[in-house]
């Protein structure tokens, strides 16, 4: 059995919910893959950062064999739902293969859910009503988080996956056997929700497409951005601020083709009188920037670490009041909302530093010959 | 003729709304007791205001001693009691030296010397308040129809 | 007898023992309420014509007057209150409409004072704008649903072309009063406050003075039923043109102004002879339906060359979210909604405080209605009619709102003590009159200051808010509902205003 509702839950679905957490990236920017047992090392340390009501990994290049398929991470809370969503998915993909997410057991992880994942082809009738794959695979999601009741999809990338639940998150990497898996970017997430109980789905990483977020923070303009992206077809329903950076980043970098850093600069704009400053072309872009993606910006306290297949974005907020710092070593990029978290995987990286507020650290893969840039 | 900066209180014209409350404070300002309600009730017969308000159809505006660059109540007293301080360059007059032959009051071409109520010497003349931060006409105008400014001359 | 004088609505008391007989309050009134009687040597007061401005009150040296409600007007009775008794008596004397200004004073519901507002606690740091940045800049105009830019390693050009905007310091503007409501002293007054701050004045329907000119860049001149004034200089002498289709005040009514009050400065500006009367139809007769409004606005986009936002005004009724809608879709850059405390300088009683709806349900219906259609980026929406202080400004804004006019808030920094009588031209605070022995009154740098202090102060208070809130920037208050909680509203009024009652969390 699946459940397990000893106690009476407010289950953060049913709430937005604030919180305080710690955050890790590590990216190899020449694609070798990694264990996440380097992560979940990393993330430990941060313990005192969450309270044990979630935690979770997002690892880019884990399904080498599958990578041309949609893999999604499905969270259910019972076979009832399962069957709906899958007669959902079967309605638009053709399920290539699906499985139960290996787990272990562990007595720090009490389970509560039917975790599956599925690896997907869009049929093509089902592509009819839209622009593209990706809009049919963003609409599924919506679909399924929005409308089917104890159904939640974790990941829907390809080549990549989500795994969280509610725990502190080595216990949940162990859980999930994180230590199997290799990847070239792996984000961890340690969460300290401000209500008695924590939802699986709404620990970190959040994720839509190959995207993932994770968050240290409060997005005090939500209802803000929540409109804004309403406008666009992207609906709101999870209640988790999160929700809106995956969202915000799929429209800009996705959709509209922006760069991670341009999009950085939408979320955390500079101040007007910054922007007074700038030479005339950059101050009429900014101030474009600013006044056509107002309800873009993201405000209040936050520290976010976004990554696709591409690349791996640290940002913080425009006053900075949420830690971040970025290390290299090599070919490896850090990001960590502390760091120690970096040192005890890195004891001795080539460079350390302190993002400054709104300015991101972007890790981009970098194609031979190229070198490699962080800017 | 005395060089610096010199207070000046500037008439303007078009904001005057003719309530003459700067002749009730100008008279207070120059009373023993200071008090509105006391000057009213036992002070005022000795007491007429240095600032006077003009009217006529829709124009009013209050008016006081310009202290004349060429300053022709100087010029017409015969006892030197109306006389230009050298430091602050403001025509004064010496009440002690003064003898009442109004010959001030017949030279000002603004009209604003005029004559004790009591007695028959001048009594009232804008000293522009230089005891005071600023000069009570201009402090209590509830319409900044008067204005104090400084000139550099 | 049922001829009878109506009752005194104020008594003046005046303290005998601190009334030292200096006459500025029979100097003053233009009402010619206090008079002086030689003989007995008292000042004395026909309380019948006090209007209640309190000029006099203000100007007593000595503090001997007291103006206050007539206590005992009439029998209180709940239904049959002094005020209806008093207007029925009115009307029985002279068989005519009964004439009031200012916005409508009955106790309406205000939605605004039943609205709490958020603060951060814990999870998130509330923000010092004494020490941190706090922005409340605002663009006002058609915005693209997106940008397309060309990136090219490390620089970025903007490919769209953004219509016209107007740029405000602070997102409060000063609604259209025209010159002939109210002074020439008191436009000069706001249009410097505006320049000073940062934001805009209004011109009204009555022209453009000569001495306005000056101010156009901060200036919105308005384009009305009556056309007063309007020609392709005057549409280009500002920053934005405002068409008025209605206001909060009087919804479905157009404006008279009085031969006796057309002089000759107002004649010049309203381009009509001297003496005769300037009066704004209630439609514009070019425009019986939304397709010729747009008709309107592209002649008027044509006339100034597409480089200034074109915005529309309408009093907020029943239907206002559709019609918003259909302004947005006739091509509008702004949309102003006049709620129904909306002020004016003269209209019927029974309009003034019947038709309409209040304007925070007409914010949150329109916003709502226009993101449902996707078509909120076209236009900005200003809110108008009641707007008393930064936390309606704030609430308004958390509504959908991008900014709001403020008028008898602005007059109220003037001087104006709301004795509702602007349509008799006699205002004692030198500001709804052409009399030019009153016009004087109003010193026009001691006007600009108190108005530019009055959107200082304001913009003070917002920022302490949006501190408290964790906000630095006004973009994200923006439609952010969920910093509003409602009090003591019923669940169809929450659904409508789109919060959440107090006590409910995220």
């Amino acid at each position: 059995m699946y459940f397990n509702f000893t106690e009476s839950p407010v289950p953060d679905r049913d709430f937005r919910v604030p919180s305080g957490c710690g955050v890790v990236g590590i990216m190899h920017q020449r694609r070798r893959l990694f264990s996440g047992e380097t992560i979940i090392k990393s993330i430990a340390l941060m313990r005192e950062r969450g309270n044990g009501l979630g935690g979770g990994f997002a690892a880019y290049g884990i399904y080498p064999e599958l990578k041309e398929y949609y893999a999604f991470h499905m969270l259910y809370d019972g076979t009832l739902e399962k069957k709906e969503a899958e007669d959902f998915l079967r309605e638009r993909f053709e399920i290539v293969e699906d499985e139960a997410i290996p787990t272990r057991r562990v007595k720090e992880v009490k389970e509560r859910h039917l975790l599956w994942r599925y690896f997907l082809l869009p049929k093509e009738e089902a592509l009819i009503p839209f622009e593209s794959e990706e809009d049919l695979v963003v609409d599924t999601v919506m679909h399924i988080n929005a409308h089917i009741k104890g159904a939640f999809v974790m990941s829907s990338g390809k080549n990549m996956g989500i795994f969280k639940g509610v725990g502190y998150p080595e216990d949940i990497g162990n859980f999930y056997r994180l230590d199997e898996y290799k990847g070239y970017i792996w984000l961890a997430h340690n969460r300290f929700p401000t209500n008695s109980v924590g939802w699986w789905g709404g620990a970190h990483p959040f994720g839509l497409l190959d995207w993932a977020v994770v968050h240290n923070g409060e997005i005090s303009s939500y209802g803000t951005n929540r409109r804004f992206l309403e406008s666009f077809g992207y609906r709101c329903t999870l209640y988790t601020d999160t929700e809106v950076v995956a969202y915000l980043v799929d429209l800009f970098v996705r959709r509209f083709g922006y760069s991670p850093r341009t999009t950085a600069k939408i979320f955390s704009a500079p101040l007007w009188q910054e922007i007074e400053r700038m030479p005339s072309e950059e101050k009429q872009v900014y101030t474009a920037l600013r006044t056509v993606y107002g309800g873009a910006l993201l405000n209040g306290p936050f520290a976010i670490i976004v990554a696709n297949s591409e690349m791996m974005m640290g940002l913080n907020d425009r006053v900075k009041l949420r830690p971040l710092v970025a290390a290299s070593m090599g070919d490896f990029l850090y990001i960590a909302s502390e760091e120690s978290a970096i040192r005890t995987v890195c004891p001795q990286p080539e460079r350390v530093w302190s993002p400054k507020a709104g300015e991101p650290v972007i890790g981009e893969l970098v194609r031979e010959p190229e070198v490699q840039k962080i800017y | 003729m005395v060089k610096g900066m010199r207070k000046k209180i500037l008439v303007k014209e078009e904001y005057c709304i003719g309530c003459r409350l700067c002749e009730i404070y100008c008279v207070t300002a120059h009373s023993q007791s200071k008090n509105l309600i006391r000057v009213f009730r036992y002070e005022l017969g000795e007491l007429a205001p240095a600032v006077i308000v003009e009217e006529r159809e829709y124009t009013t505006f209050a008016v006081q001693c310009r202290h004349c660059e060429e300053a022709s109540c100087v010029r017409a007293c015969i006892t030197g009691a109306m006389h230009r301080d050298s430091s602050t360059g403001a025509v004064y007059v010496d009440r002690d030296k003064c003898v009442g032959c109004w010959m001030c009051i017949m030279v000002c071409p603004y009209g604003v010397i005029k004559r004790g109520t009591g007695s028959n010497k001048v009594a009232s003349k804008c000293d522009l308040c230089l005891d005071r931060e600023l000069p009570a006409c201009v402090e209590n105008c509830p319409n900044e129809a008067l204005v104090l400014t400084e000139v550099n001359e | 007898m049922a001829k009878r004088r109506s009752t005194a609505d104020f008594v003046l008391e005046r303290d005998d023992y601190k009334c030292i007989r200096c006459l500025a309050c029979v100097r003053v009134c233009s009402y010619g309420a206090n008079f002086y009687d030689e003989r007995e040597n008292m000042v004395f007061t026909e309380n019948r014509k006090c209007v209640g401005c309190h000029f006099c009150e203000a100007i007593c040296p000595t503090e001997a007057i007291v103006v206050q409600h007539n206590p005992l007007a009439i029998r209180w009775n709940a239904h049959w209150t002094s005020e209806v008794v008093t207007d029925i008596m009115k009307q029985a004397e002279t068989g005519g409409v009964l004439l009031t200004s200012m916005g409508n004073d009955k106790p309406y519901f205000t939605y605004f004072d039943r609205m709490v507002l958020n603060a951060s606690q814990v999870t998130n740091p509330s923000i010092d704008p004494l020490r941190e940045p706090m922005e409340i800049r605002t663009f006002i105009g058609k915005k693209p649903l997106s940008l397309e830019l060309e990136e090219s390693e490390g620089s970025v050009a903007l490919k769209t072309q953004i219509a016209p905007q107007l740029k405000l310091e602070v997102p409060i503007m000063f609604s259209a009063m025209s010159y002939g409501s109210i002074s020439l002293n008191a436009s000069k007054s706001l249009a410097k406050a505006a320049q000073t701050v940062g934001t805009y004045f209004n011109t009204g329907e009555g022209g453009l003075h000569k001495d306005l000119k000056e101010f156009g860049e901060n200036m919105i001149v308005q384009c009305a039923s009556g056309r007063f004034g309007v020609n392709v200089d005057y549409l280009n002498a500002g920053a934005a043109v405002e068409i008025k289709i209605g206001q909060g005040a009087k919804p479905g009514i157009g404006g008279h102004l009085p031969g006796e009050k057309v002089t000759e400065p107002i004649s010049e500006t309203r381009m009509i002879p001297v003496g005769t009367d300037a009066i704004s139809p209630a439609p514009h007769h070019d425009i019986y339906s939304i397709e010729d409004l747009r008709q309107l606005i592209y002649a008027i986009k044509e006339a100034t060359r597409y480089k200034k936002p074109v915005g529309v005004k309408i009093a907020a009724v029943h239907n206002v979210a559709p019609i918003a809608s259909g302004i947005v879709r006739a091509g509008a850059d702004f949309v102003v909604i006049d709620g129904i405390r909306g002020g004016t300088g003269a209209t019927p009683k029974v309009t003034r405080d019947n038709v309409g709806i209040p304007i925070e349900l007409a914010i949150a219906v329109v916003d709502k209605r226009l993101r449902d259609e996707g078509i909120r980026h076209l236009a900005s929406i200003i809110v108008a009619g009641g707007i008393r202080k930064s936390s309606d400004v704030i609430k308004a804004i958390a509504l959908g709102a991008d900014a709001v006019y403020i008028g008898t808030a602005a007059l109220v920094a003037l001087g104006c003590h709301l004795c509702q009588k602007c349509y008799m031209g006699k205002c004692n605070w030198g500001i709804a009159t052409q009399d030019p022995k009153l016009v004087r009154r109003l010193n026009p740098e001691i006007g600009a200051r108190r108005a530019a202090n009055l959107l200082r102060a304001w913009a003070l208070e917002i920022k302490e808010i949006l501190g408290g809130m964790g906000i630095n920037a006004i973009e994200s208050l923006r439609g952010n509902r969920d910093v509003l909680r409602g009090v003591g509203l019923q669940e169809h009024e929450l659904e409508i205003l789109g919060i959440k009652p107090a006590g409910e969390a995220w």
